[in-house]
């Protein structure tokens, strides 16, 4: 058997100097030679790995025979963001970690083999949809993010009339606004959502539900409403001189970024300081997206600051190894306890402490523990805050009888369904800050539910 | 979509009034709250507090001052122009009761969205006092409507070339120590001026509220640009707000927040300039 194909990348010196994608894409013969390697199983775990249950022994058997056509419509199926998924899921800890090759040494390689299939289709030319007969029945998606798209394609395909409601001006919700361009090109989550829109389904940007309208004026309206509003509120660490100029939020340093297009100021109006030495707090794929987003702006030295160790980092391998190889310096086992402030209440620096791992905590994870008298300073003229982030209550303002728990998640039984008759939800909003697709999966969990609902 | 202009018109040297056809917005806004608009695909998002609205017409007044580039850029544009994005209305809207008299400070193109707060005070019930100042005649704004829209109607000039003759505060002040009962007292204008009014209101006792301007991305809670320090505490302005106690607000962290951006600001509108003599616009 040939080994895993390896993914042909950007060099590390040229691409932290450009926001073009890092990662290039499998030729043919690369994309060949990694689905030989797929043995077909008859049971496969795989897709019991896949929140949406791609058929993969299916599509790489395509592949097999160069039956490209063949294999991402396969893939379409049950998937209606494959350039996107093929780009930006874990499949180390999905698919992958189900591939039966993969106990004795490399997984088949399926989510670069899913990007292959998208790329060779867009490069083509995508086929547009066949659209369904109508139902006559009406569904509001509110946001058009991963699990709203999702919902609002599967609803469309059954024949609903959907409209989706988005706040921002633009599509797409984390992966537009957060994943940066270098990781997920903004390009193909445009073709992606214009595919969605191909269905039928209505896209208003602009919109704020719980401004414009409430929850309860569109439940009445349509005849059934899916919550996909997500998780966009950012969390601080409320200690001293987090309001200091120089400190942002994940969400805010990304939005500028990514959504608005600051590396490309000034022919983009909107502006982001430039640090020379920057500190990010966090270990997740949105600190490495912003260590890396702030190394391409030019910064000097940029910095993780993450309070466990390297085992619990919970960013993707691949995304710590690209950030190492272009330079990102890890502080682990560190923790800021102040930022410190300089001329005009600008940031000068973060006082951290050292910590070492204690007992596992509810999560299972071993915490951290400070160690005392270990304080230092890090230099530094940017924060980057990237230690999560909270469901936007927003969507609560007229929204009678909906049930959140304690940490403003939206309770949903396993069908996503609400405390409301005819309401479901999915994605960040019930789980909290997590994966494109684990929102993927619940939204099409949701929208087969809703399709069920508008049946009767 | 696109949100056409329906009206436009400059009411003070660099100051504009411009009227958008939004029904959805135009609907569902109150007093106090903001919009957030985008004029194409390469501009910033500029937020603006909403200075009238007409659900029956679907439209949207808002008033600026050319500042930056954007501004600049938007001050260009006429009723044949339409932009291509305008959402809203953002904010908590402002909390307009029935109190007794209330008296309602705008300063400078701080007059704009306080016009509207006068006619839901009115409607409310309550006796408006408005005091409106600018540092001259030419820069005074809305003056017919906000007669027309108050009780009482005072006005301020800082060179004395209309009204009294200094700082709206100093008339705010006489209207006290003239003994009339006051309920509350609103103020809206440049941070320095909310920052003078909330200290020379703080020895009367009088509830003062004042509405904050910070540096926003979204609007909608999602980028945390906005924070404010509330009595110690942080909070969002574009959904906490941007209403305040202007007892409890750090002035000199919202100044210094502002001011963030002022050399990019300044590249901005440099490259914008060179760009337009180069093409021989205008």
């Amino acid at each position: 058997m040939v080994d895993r194909q390896a993914m042909p990348l950007q060099d590390p010196e040229v691409r932290a100097k450009n926001f073009n994608e890092v990662a290039l894409g499998y030729t043919d013969e690369m994309a060949l030679a990694e689905a030989s390697r797929c043995l077909e199983c008859k049971n496969p775990k795989c897709v019991e790995g896949c929140p949406v249950n791609i058929d993969i022994p299916g599509f790489i058997s395509c592949i097999k025979e160069e039956d490209f056509d063949g294999a991402i419509d396969t893939i379409k199926l049950t998937n209606m963001l494959p350039a996107v998924c093929g780009r930006v899921c874990p499949q180390e800890v999905q698919c992958e970690l189900h591939c039966i090759l993969a106990k004795k040494g490399e997984p088949v390689a399926i989510g670069r083999l899913e990007r292959f299939c998208a790329d060779y289709e867009r490069k083509k030319g995508v086929t547009p949809p066949t659209r369904s007969e109508s139902t006559g029945k009406t569904v509001a998606v509110i946001g058009a993010g991963p699990a709203g798209l999702t919902a609002a394609a599967d609803l469309a395909k059954a024949g609903h009339s959907v409209t989706i409601f988005e706040s921002l001006h633009d599509t797409g919700g984390v992966l537009t606004y957060g994943i940066p361009e270098f990781r997920l090109p903004k390009a193909i989550v445009k073709e992606e959502v214009e595919y969605i829109k191909q269905l039928g389904v209505d896209v208003k940007v602009d919109y704020v539900i719980g401004k414009i309208k409430t929850l309860d004026e569109l439940r009445t309206e349509f005849d059934a409403v899916f919550l996909g509003t997500g998780a966009g509120l950012p969390k601080f660490m409320g200690i001293e001189g987090e309001n200091l100029n120089g400190v942002y939020s994940a969400n805010e340093f990304l939005t500028r970024v990514n959504l608005m297009k600051a590396y490309q100021f000034p022919d983009y109006g909107t502006p982001i300081k430039r640090g020379k030495k920057v500190v990010v707090v966090g270990g997740g794929n949105v600190a490495m997206d912003a260590a890396r987003s702030a190394l391409r702006l030019g910064a000097d030295e940029v910095s993780v600051v993450y309070r466990r160790g390297e085992e619990e980092l919970p960013a993707r391998k691949e995304e710590v190894e690209n950030a190492k190889e272009e330079g990102i310096v890890f502080r682990l086992l560190t923790n800021p306890t102040k930022i410190l402030e300089g001329e005009n209440m600008s940031v000068n620096g973060v006082e951290c402490i050292r910590m070492e791992l204690g007992e596992p905590d509810e999560s299972g994870r071993r915490s951290p523990v400070a160690v005392e008298g270990s304080e230092h300073v890090v230099d530094a003229d940017i924060v980057i805050i990237a230690i999560g982030t909270s469901p936007n209550p927003m969507i609560f303002s007229g929204s009678e009888g909906l049930e959140t728990n304690k940490r403003g998640t939206i309770v949903v039984d396993d069908s996503g369904k609400t405390s409301i008759d005819n309401v479901y939800s999915g994605g960040d909003a019930v789980t909290g800050a997590a994966t494109v697709i684990s929102a993927m999966g619940a939204g099409k969990v949701a929208a087969q539910a809703i399709n069920e609902y508008l049946s009767n | 979509m696109a949100y056409q202009i329906v009206e436009k018109k400059e009411i003070a040297p660099s100051v504009h009034m411009m009227k958008i056809q939004a029904p959805d917005v135009a609907k569902a806004a109150k007093a106090g709250q903001f919009i957030i608009l985008r004029i194409d695909e390469t501009s910033e998002r500029v937020p603006l507090t909403i200075a009238d609205f007409d659900a029956v017409e679907g439209t949207i007044t808002i008033i600026f001052q050319e500042m930056g580039k954007t501004t600049k850029q938007l001050a260009k544009m006429s009723p044949s122009d339409a932009l291509q994005d305008f959402v809203g209305p953002l904010g908590t809207p402002a909390d307009v009761r029935e109190l007794g008299t209330v008296i309602l400070v705008g300063g400078g193109v701080g007059i704009a969205p306080v016009y509207p707060q006068v006619r839901a005070y009115r409607e409310a019930g309550n006796k408006v006092i408005s005091v409106i100042g600018a540092r001259n005649e030419s820069l005074l704004i809305l003056e017919d409507e906000m007669e027309e829209a108050s009780d009482e109607l005072h006005v301020a000039t800082d060179d004395g070339s209309k009204g009294h003759h200094g700082f709206v505060t100093d008339v705010v002040k006489g209207i006290l120590d003239s003994g009339e009962k006051v309920a509350r007292v609103v103020v809206i204008g440049p941070p320095i001026l909310m920052k003078v009014a909330a200290g020379m209101l703080e020895p009367y006792g009088v509830e003062t509220l004042v509405s904050l301007n910070p540096i926003m991305v979204d609007g909608t809670g999602m980028c945390g640009g906005c924070r404010v320090s509330i009595g110690g505490e942080t909070k969002f302005a574009c959904v906490d707000g941007p209403e305040f106690d202007a007892h409890k607000v750090d002035f000199n962290l919202l100044m210094s927040r502002l001011a963030l951006y002022r050399d990019e600001e300044s590249k901005c509108l440099d490259a914008h300039n060179h760009k337009c003599t180069c093409r021989g616009e205008n």
